[in-house]
């Protein structure tokens, strides 16, 4: 069985449908990630599966049960942590205590203030100071280790890589075994396609809001195409 | 009265100002919620602690072991079933429904309390003093509360700071959506910083109406003062909120000595100057909107 499902999902903001009849599935211990251009859906889908956005059609499944109804808190405490866009630190906090809500999901596992400190030693050195006060592969490392700090099940990265240099984009996907060897799941969003490549298991391409192409060990050339939308005619 | 007297005076006036202003100014800042109905639960508490005094004989002080967990309790509610429908984007619901609020409360109690002015008694230690020097008195009343607004607020402060609940309550003022990501309920948040405001009001209230006599309508002037208060201290700061009371108290004492006809307006008119040329307050801490 799956770890997390989503069952022909829709979802709207105000008028505009912004997805339409997505269905993918992740398993324990793996990654997907969600690829497409700039308004292709990828961060509503995110939004949807925490519950964030309203869904009226399509469901989201946890470990076979339905939680479309529940609210996100509560799909938090079940596991399902999302880091957002734009790391979202809480800035009047220090560093130490972002990690610190990150416990009210009250899930035991293997990370804690320490696990995660060994695992982002930059943290660590940074632990007693104001989280707006730090660069931004800082923030996002901070980010990630709040979500850890509530054991996530499946873990949703919405474009973790976004302003961030190349060598500090490597450092943070360098972590991505360390988390998945606890069988956590990771469903990412990433706009630079070869990075979600080389870190995924399985990639899950949307068009303007429609799955475009999905699947395992996809060819660069299938990718662009269901990237930018041409029609691809087989001879 | 000279002036070091008036001065001593408005200090610790000011401790009880910055009781009534803390719980308004917690409820603010996590929530974005203005209760203008925050000076009437002070008067609710007050006449429940007479209550308590009538039926139970006993002193003030021991009624607050009843007010302040009921304070508490009621606050958790209202904000569950009433308050919590009413945050929106806009702060016009909200403002809307407290108004409601402290109307209800006034007349109710007009109806069953009659429009009478009440007094809660200490006894001799209403009146007794500490003499220093020749000129100097300081009630003893006054300087108690005083002291526990000190420790309240020393709570209160250690408590938002140090504790796993303080940060939550930090948390989600900072951002409410990113909060409920980490597995925080922030309706359960706000519900917690309201039973938290109500308790803290409810022993201002009750202070207040041993110091002097209240009545239905006391509620409104009570919440000028929290407000005079809070502006002059900045929001987001117990310290500042502290300060504030303290402020507004030696601006009042001192303009009565002048013109003891006008103490409340010379606090006003402080608090004007403020709002002119101090609107974030005493406390540097820029507030979102």
């Amino acid at each position: 069985m799956p770890l997390l499902e989503v069952e022909d999902l829709s979802a709207t903001y105000g008028q505009v449908s912004a997805l339409r009849g997505i269905s993918l599935s992740v398993e324990a211990g793996e990654t997907l990630a969600v690829i497409g251009a700039n308004g292709a859906g990828k961060t509503t889908l995110l939004r949807a599966i925490v519950g964030q956005v309203a869904v009226p059609t399509g469901r989201v499944l946890f470990q076979g049960g339905d939680i479309t109804h529940l609210s996100t808190f509560e799909r938090a405490r079940r596991g399902i942590v999302m880091v957002p866009e734009g790391r979202r630190l809480f800035s009047s906090l220090t560093v130490e205590e972002n990690l610190k809500v990150g416990i009210s999901a009250r899930r035991p596992g293997a990370w804690n203030l320490k696990s995660v400190y060994d695992l982002f030693p930059l943290v660590s050195e940074r632990r007693h100071r104001r989280a707006g006060l730090m660069s931004g592969g800082e923030q996002q490392a901070t980010a990630i280790a709040r979500a850890l700090m509530s054991n996530p099940a499946v873990l949703l990265l919405d474009e973790v890589s976004l302003g961030l240099a190349p060598a500090v984009v490597a450092s943070i996907y360098s972590n991505l075994p360390a988390i998945l060897s606890n069988g956590t799941a990771v469903l990412l969003v990433e706009q630079d396609v070869s990075q979600a490549l080389r870190v995924s298991d399985e990639v899950h391409c949307l068009l303007q809001g429609r799955t475009s192409l999905a699947g395992r060990n996809l060819e660069m050339a299938q990718i662009t195409d269901a990237y930018f939308g041409y029609e691809r005619r087989t001879a | 009265m000279n002036i070091v007297d008036a001065l001593l005076q408005g200090i610790l006036l000011g401790g009880q100002y910055a009781l009534f202003a803390a719980g308004l100014s917690l409820m603010f800042g996590v929530m974005r919620l203005v209760n203008l109905a925050h000076g009437d639960i002070g008067v609710v508490a007050a006449y429940g602690a007479l209550a308590v005094v009538n039926v139970f004989v006993v002193s003030p002080v021991f009624a607050l072991v009843v007010v302040l967990p009921a304070a508490a309790l009621v606050g958790y509610v209202v904000q569950r079933l009433l308050l919590q429908r009413t945050l929106a984007p806009s702060p016009l619901p909200s403002l809307l429904v407290t108004f409601g609020l402290s109307i209800i409360i006034q007349n109710v109690l007009l109806m069953t309390m009659s429009a009478d002015q009440q007094r809660l008694s200490l006894g001799p230690l209403d009146t007794a003093a500490i003499r220093i020097g020749d000129a100097l008195r300081i009630g003893v009343f006054p300087l108690g509360v005083f002291l526990l607004a000190a420790i309240v607020l020393l709570a209160l402060s250690l408590f938002t700071s140090r504790t796993q609940y303080g940060r939550l309550i930090r948390a989600v003022s900072d951002d409410p959506s990113t909060a409920e990501l980490s597995g925080v309920d922030p309706r359960r948040i706000y519900a917690v910083a309201t039973a938290i405001a109500f308790a803290l009001v409810a022993i201002a209230g009750v202070a207040s109406g041993i110091q002097t006599s209240f009545s239905p309508t006391s509620g409104s002037l009570f919440l000028i003062f929290a407000f005079e208060a809070v502006i002059i201290g900045g929001l987001g700061s117990v310290w500042g909120t502290l300060a504030g009371g303290i402020i507004l108290g030696v601006a009042q004492t001192v303009g009565a000595a002048f013109a003891p006809a006008q103490q409340v307006l010379v606090g006003h008119l402080v608090f004007l100057l403020f709002l002119a040329f101090l609107p974030n307050g005493l406390s540097r801490k820029k507030v979102r909107a």
